[in-house]
């Protein structure tokens, strides 16, 4: 296995991480719920009286935070080498695949895993199994880069 | 207006923390993903860091039957491990590799004016839309 060294930054990874796992934990014992952002906006598309404005607020935030970000440093690079038609079909799969799935990285991985669910383990081993087969085939087996 | 603010800065500091762990690079998460060429195991680092903080929280979380507002604590209520959790997940486990983006770093990156981002939210938000239309034409048939 080569380790791609020159990219390695696991002090700003642990950080960010840290800083996930905090923002994480005082949504549930503040707001007694899971920061899951694919269930977040799922649940726009089922609107109920009294569900909608905590959603809205939660995701003005989350928008909000690059151009907060913004203000005392410059953004992360973010490099897209997937081309548009690929990104679009990329983008239907998420959409579908994490509300069947009823959850994404955060929901499942981050608290799920934290509150030792068995379903949040089975689907984030799913979706890492998923995602490190789809770049193995992308990369090794399609001929390509 | 308490709600709606502290639901607005955790939203703020989970995109900072996206921001800071790389999360938001989709070249940094394929290269997470990429085993089998040079693997940058970074992003490893942002799941023990977020796990490490968050699990003590959610115990904690789970002896308490109110939030800090008083308001009832919404435990998730499914726990069946069916074919859905293990087809959608897989499902969003391709569209993550194909682009490297997964719905919270692709929210922040549209924000941040990342021209691929905002096909990628479009595109994720018509696939929820399918996910709704499928539901009620058919049910839950699996």
């Amino acid at each position: 296995m080569n380790l791609d060294w020159n990219s390695f930054t696991p002090e700003s990874a642990l950080a960010g991480g840290v800083i996930l796992g905090l923002a994480s934990a005082l949504f549930i014992l503040i707001n007694g719920r899971i920061l899951g952002i694919s269930g977040i906006i799922g649940g726009l598309f089922r609107p109920r009286a009294g569900d909608i404005a905590w959603r809205i607020a939660f995701l003005l935030g989350l928008l909000s935070s690059p151009i907060i970000f913004g203000l005392w440093t410059t953004l992360p690079d973010a490099r897209v080498d997937a081309d548009w038609p690929t990104v679009g079909i990329a983008g239907l799969l998420v959409g579908i695949g994490t509300r069947y799935g009823a959850g994404c990285t955060s929901g499942h991985g981050v608290c799920g895993l934290s509150r030792l669910s068995p379903r949040s383990m089975i689907a984030t081993l799913s979706f890492m199994a998923a995602g490190f087969l789809t770049v193995y085939a992308l990369r090794h087996l399609a001929g390509a880069a | 207006m308490k709600h709606r603010l502290s639901e607005f800065v955790v939203g703020a500091l989970f995109g900072f923390g996206l921001l800071i762990s790389g999360m938001t690079n989709p070249a940094k998460v394929v290269g997470f993903l990429d085993i089998a060429g040079t693997w940058d195991p970074s992003l490893a680092f942002v799941m023990g860091g977020a796990i490490a903080v968050a699990i003590g929280a959610f115990a904690i979380a789970k002896r308490r039957t109110k939030d800090f507002f008083g308001g009832d604590m919404r435990w998730p209520t499914a726990t069946r491990i069916d074919t859905r959790l293990v087809l959608g997940s897989i499902a969003f486990g391709a569209g993550w590799g194909l682009a490297g983006f997964c719905p919270g770093p692709a929210l922040v990156s549209l924000a941040a004016g990342v021209p691929k981002a905002f096909l990628f939210v479009v595109s994720m938000l018509v696939g929820m839309a399918l996910f709704e239309i499928i539901e009620r034409r058919l049910g839950k048939q699996f």
